[in-house]
């Protein structure tokens, strides 16, 4: 990533704090907000609540049934041959409907030329999600019943004709999922999980299917974390994908994150990553950054 | 036999000095609305029974003057809040002691709290557990004991 796009970043989520810091104050006579720090998650790579690569049952910002919220995030990761940015902005309605979106950008470098795209092309892609939580609270209740929530994702590819040339089916897709999300106070232990169905190829960035059909697979992710201090939450995550293209191979993904709140209103998610190997680029492994606005 | 049981358990306890009178309930631990730790590990992290009256010393007073929730607490009885409130965190805490106050549902009957009121109530007794010294495994143990209690005490 360019030094502008950085400073680019960094404007857009001082805009957003400003923006956020402004205005629920007003509205809401210092009863703006009112989840427990953390319990809002933080933001995945696909614009959803969650931790960084999985998503999570949870309803983004900062409020509860009671009220409206929503954050805004940037993302970085770093790898060998890929830079990663994409940011984007969600809102929370009466802690039961979640709608999201963000932009994801990755800078091909070097693989570029080597695909014949050009060195340092950049795949572009938006995603739209919503999410309805059906039942369930992830931190009050039960400790046997968690948040569990159904979703989707539109994932709308800007580059067709890179994902026609790697052999993509479609150039825009739809995931579906169910989460289910729990914070076990007992043990001070997050469990997660994630069904989803899709036919993403890279998350979508490589398009949907391949020249031999388009179907979805089921896919699952998983992640475990344990909160050290009200503000700090260290785990780990899985996230299973599809591998339908000829061209390449696709791996799993894992990552081992800390999150911390530095407010309530702004998370920072720092991790180490694995991805695998990315349209023929092995062994991806690098750091993620991630900064989280909410209210 | 059932009901004439039910009606020992129904007993009008003479009035606590400085506190209002309530109507009558029956009185048991089970009011407390969980079941009280095994051994003495969770009453220890506390610093004991003492431990548990400074948490909700300090968690009332807070609370009261907490300007997200402290009305709630305007025309309480706050010396029968303070004294019931001491006896639920032993009885959960396994401090040995006797809850004597009403379930969870009938005391917050009426009171129309919400679920951000609760989360303060929440991060003001985070706050005390964590000037008591309790360490954060701990804090987050009893808020689980709590949390199951939320349907009875978040009504709107």
């Amino acid at each position: 990533m360019s030094p502008s796009t950085v400073a680019g970043c960094i404007a857009k989520l001082v805009v957003a704090i400003t923006v956020v810091t402004a205005s629920p104050a007003a509205a809401h006579e210092g009863r703006a907000g009112g989840k427990l720090m953390l319990t809002n998650g933080v933001t995945t790579i696909e614009g959803s609540s969650g931790g960084g690569i999985s998503t999570w049952a949870l309803i983004a910002g900062n409020e509860t049934v009671d009220g409206i919220g929503g954050s805004a995030h940037v993302s970085v990761i770093l790898l060998p041959d890929y830079r990663w940015e994409s940011h984007g902005a969600a809102i929370g309605i009466h802690d039961r409907l979640e709608l999201s979106y963000a932009r994801q950008n990755l800078d091909t470098r070097d693989v570029g030329a080597k695909l014949g795209i050009g060195r340092g092309y950049t795949l572009n892609q938006d995603v739209f999600g919503a999410k309805l939580r059906v039942v369930g609270d992830a931190v009050y209740g039960s400790p046997y019943l968690p948040q569990i929530a159904i979703g989707a994702q539109y994932k709308h590819n800007l580059d067709p004709q890179v994902v026609a040339a790697v052999g993509g089916r479609n150039a825009s897709g739809t995931d579906i999922y169910v989460a289910a999300t729990k914070l076990l106070l007992r043990q001070s232990i997050l469990l997660g999980t994630t069904i989803r169905y899709t036919k993403a190829n890279q998350n979508g960035l490589l398009g949907f299917g391949d020249d031999r059909g388009g179907n979805r697979t089921v896919q699952v992710e998983g992640t475990l974390g344990y909160q050290i201090a009200r503000q700090l939450v260290v785990g780990a995550e899985y996230r299973s994908k599809p591998d339908n293209l000829r061209f390449a191979r696709e791996n799993d993904w894992k990552t081992a994150y800390a999150a911390y709140a530095i407010s309530k209103n702004l998370t920072a998610t720092a991790a180490y990553v694995d991805l695998g190997s990315i349209a023929t680029a092995e062994r991806q492994r690098g750091g993620f950054l991630s900064l989280q606005t909410a209210f | 036999m059932l009901v004439l049981a039910l009606l020992a358990l129904l007993q009008t306890a003479p009035t606590p000095p400085g506190e209002d009178p309530v109507a009558p309930y029956a009185m048991s631990d089970a009011n407390a609305g969980g079941r009280p730790f095994k051994g003495v590990a969770m009453l220890e992290a506390f610093n004991g029974v003492a431990g548990i009256d400074r948490i909700v010393d300090d968690l009332v007073t807070t609370s009261q003057a907490d300007a997200r929730i402290g009305d709630i607490f305007k025309g309480q009885d706050m010396i029968r809040l303070r004294r019931t409130l001491r006896e639920q965190f032993c009885v959960l805490l396994n401090g040995g002691c006797r809850y004597t106050g009403r379930d969870m549902a009938t005391a917050h009957k009426n009171l129309g709290i919400q679920a951000k009121d609760m989360n303060a109530l929440v991060e003001n007794l985070q706050a005390a557990m964590r000037r008591e010294g309790v360490s954060f495994p701990a804090q987050n143990a009893f808020l689980g004991k709590l949390a199951v209690m939320k349907p009875d005490v978040v009504t709107r």
